[in-house]
């Protein structure tokens, strides 16, 4: 494998890591107040759709960005009152998110566009075109370095950089303020914030629409950046890999980075069967790469090579007096 | 500490969180300009009307049965199972296994050993998770999630790259042999002279899922087990201090629910199919989870549920025929079902308990 093969590969690596990681740090703020959140999908699904709708229709991608977000938001309000408020089971929340998602958004796309649940090709200021970095050509020649500049850095759409900008946001929000210490405290030991007199069903609220604004990004990507429109169940399964790369990364940001690109690169190399073939000196079934992330998690899980301890109060609702 | 008399727990609540999703679903037709009161008319005809609509009816109603009591049984331990997809997926391929592997004579042979086929490799894709839970303590959901992916690549293996037959393109394995089809209800009712619909795909497999909720409630109401297993779906504390094992139900518990939720094999691949095709499931394990919720994980309530869902299934496959609303009305009504009597319970509960307390303080002040 030469090295423009290795930079076109990472390259592809960094555009599919970029929703992970959104849902990821949506998972992840979510969790850390004690949110469990197997809806990302839904919320990631729902957003992908109106974005690629209204940029449709509007022809500005950025208010299709807005819709997508505000939709992922819907999502998880639905999320927050059922469990927050009526302190339902988590989990069955998120199951029935992500079935309301997948159909909701097939059956308006076809009620809209009638072109069997997809939205139209969305075309010039309809998608998030690539953004060229500061002497991105300029560097162009330089060895090494200019490659990875100019091609693996540079010429991604605006929330790629986004994405990645979100982890150290997320690291200081929760690690440097007053807010990100309570949120984790939120999600270690209700009962002692209740106590300190800070409302746990606020910021429990606050986590839940953080996640909801950052789906909405990683869905309106999935649409109008990595795709040009919607298509049915689009997701394919992200929300639930984000999922896994959270566990992967213990809760944390950074480490939430290193496992959406580890499970990004998993993915772009499923696509490049050629390289996969001159890679590996034996056979490496597609299925097997495909299912990695799922089974590294697993692993982890296990605690075999580490061990992945969630937030204590994960799961439980809140109930102010026993 | 009861408030409510238990009709209103058991019939009461889910009827009221049933018609908000039902009012909800009827919104959403009107929303994308169809007529409610049609759509339904439609498909009751669709699924009750004729013994054709009956046999679709029941044969889904067979295969959410099995998956719902899967999820019942796990529940009454306080675990999460939402891994009956992937375990009724590898159900799938045991069943296939065991379906192609001899020239089976009758399908009176042939069913008992692909029940034991399905149910092992349903069991053995449980036990991961279980045993991870048990003496790990990783979190079940999590684990059961990741393990419906790698049984859907399992599957995908297995069909293109081992079970495809020689010079075909379809991922998908050979035909079974003749001997392994299983009666359909047309020829069990055609004993009694009772007339049912040829084409439709209802099997011998819904009696043994009816004999599969009567097993399923005597193992958790009328056994040593059953008893061991709700005390610690109520209080692990107390049932270790009462000497019971957490490993051993964990374990035992998701051993039964993959068991049950890869037994469904027998109807969609066995009983319809008779070949393993991808995603055979579709959906299923999911639903099993509406359907115990639903059925407040009693196995009469789950086969009520079941045959509920498998009218919405039957009624909105009618609906994409002759209303061309998308099948995926249904996936919405489902999501809105599991929403409303799972997620947003205490919403329909409050309210009912706040006036069968005022109720019973006014009987008081009045005496």
């Amino acid at each position: 494998m030469d090295f423009s093969t290795l930079i076109q590969i990472l390259d592809s690596t960094l555009r599919l890591a970029t929703p992970l990681l959104l849902a990821c740090l949506a998972g992840l703020f979510s969790e850390r107040s004690g949110i469990f959140d197997i809806g990302l999908e839904a919320k990631m699904l729902i957003a992908a759709f109106f974005s690629a709708a209204v940029a449709y229709d509007s022809g500005s991608v950025w208010l299709g960005l807005l819709a997508g977000i505000a939709a992922s938001m819907v999502f998880a309000a639905i999320h927050g009152v059922a469990s927050i408020t009526f302190r339902g089971n988590q989990l069955i929340s998120g199951v029935a998110l992500n079935f309301l998602a997948s159909g909701m958004t097939v059956l308006i796309a076809q009620n809209w566009f009638q072109q069997g649940g997809r939205t139209p090709s969305l075309l010039g200021k309809a998608r998030f075109e690539p953004l060229t970095l500061p002497f991105a050509d300029a560097l162009k020649d330089v060895p090494i370095l200019g490659p990875l500049y100019s091609d693996l850095l540079s010429g991604h759409s605006i929330l790629v950089y986004v994405a990645l900008l979100a982890v150290p946001a997320s690291w200081w929000v929760l690690f440097r303020t007053r807010f990100g210490l309570r949120l984790r405290a939120v999600g270690e030991n209700p009962a002692a914030v209740d106590t300190a007199g800070v409302s746990v069903i606020g910021l429990r609220y606050a986590a839940v629409a953080i996640a909801g604004l950052l789906c909405g990004i990683a869905g309106a990507y999935l649409a109008t950046g990595l795709q040009a429109g919607f298509v049915k169940d689009m997701t394919a399964g992200r929300g639930y890999i984000a999922l896994a790369a959270l566990i992967f990364a213990k809760w944390r940001p950074w480490y939430a980075l290193g496992a959406c690109l580890l499970f990004g690169l998993l993915q772009a190399l499923a696509l490049r069967t050629d390289v996969v073939a001159a890679i590996f000196p034996f056979k490496m079934p597609v299925q097997l790469l495909d299912s990695l992330p799922y089974i590294l998690t697993v692993v982890i899980l296990a605690g075999f090579v580490g061990k992945a301890i969630p937030p204590r109060a994960g799961g439980e609702p809140y109930v102010k007096e026993r | 500490m009861d408030v409510m008399p238990k009709w209103a727990d058991v019939l009461l609540v889910p009827i009221i969180s049933l018609l908000l999703a039902f009012a909800i679903s009827a919104l959403v037709i009107l929303g994308i300009g169809k007529d409610p009161v049609e759509a339904v008319k439609l498909m009751v005809s669709g699924a009750f009307g004729s013994t054709y609509g009956w046999g679709y009816t029941l044969f889904y109603a067979t295969n959410f049965i099995f998956t719902g009591l899967a999820f019942a049984v796990a529940s009454h331990a306080s675990l999460f199972n939402i891994g009956s997809e992937g375990q009724a997926t590898l159900g799938g391929l045991g069943v296939a296994l065991v379906c192609l592997a001899l020239p089976w004579p009758h399908w009176t042979l042939a069913l008992p050993a692909a029940m034991i086929g399905g149910a092992l490799f349903g069991a053995a894709w449980a036990f991961i998770p279980a045993w991870l839970q048990a003496k790990r303590g990783s979190h079940i959901v999590i684990t059961t999630i990741m393990f419906n992916f790698i049984g859907a690549a399992v599957l995908n293996y297995m069909l293109v790259n081992v079970m495809r037959p020689e010079g075909s393109m379809d991922p998908a394995s050979a035909k079974f042999p003749p001997g392994a089809s299983l009666p359909t209800l047309h020829d069990i009712l055609a004993v009694f002279g009772i007339p049912f619909s040829k084409s439709a795909p209802a099997n011998i497999s819904f009696l043994i899922a009816l004999l599969a909720c009567v097993l399923v409630w005597l193992l958790i109401w009328r056994t040593r087990f059953g008893f061991e297993l709700r005390a610690y779906g109520r209080s692990e504390s107390a049932a270790v201090y009462a000497g019971i094992s957490p490993s051993k139900i964990i374990i035992v518990a998701m051993l039964i629910s993959g068991g049950l939720s890869g037994l469904m094999a027998i109807n969609n691949v066995m009983g319809e199919a008779e070949r393993l095709v991808l995603n055979s499931v579709e959906g299923a394990g999911f639903i099993g989870i509406a359907v115990a919720l639903m059925g407040r994980n009693h196995p009469i309530g789950v086969a009520l549920a079941a045959i509920l869902f498998g009218f919405l299934y039957q009624g909105g496959a009618e609906l994409a025929l002759w209303m061309s609303i998308p099948r995926e009305l249904i996936v919405v009504i489902q999501g809105l079902v599991i929403l409303f009597t799972g997620a947003l319970d205490n919403m329909v509960r409050m309210p009912i308990e706040r006036i069968f307390l005022a109720r019973r303080l006014s009987a008081k002040s009045g005496e």
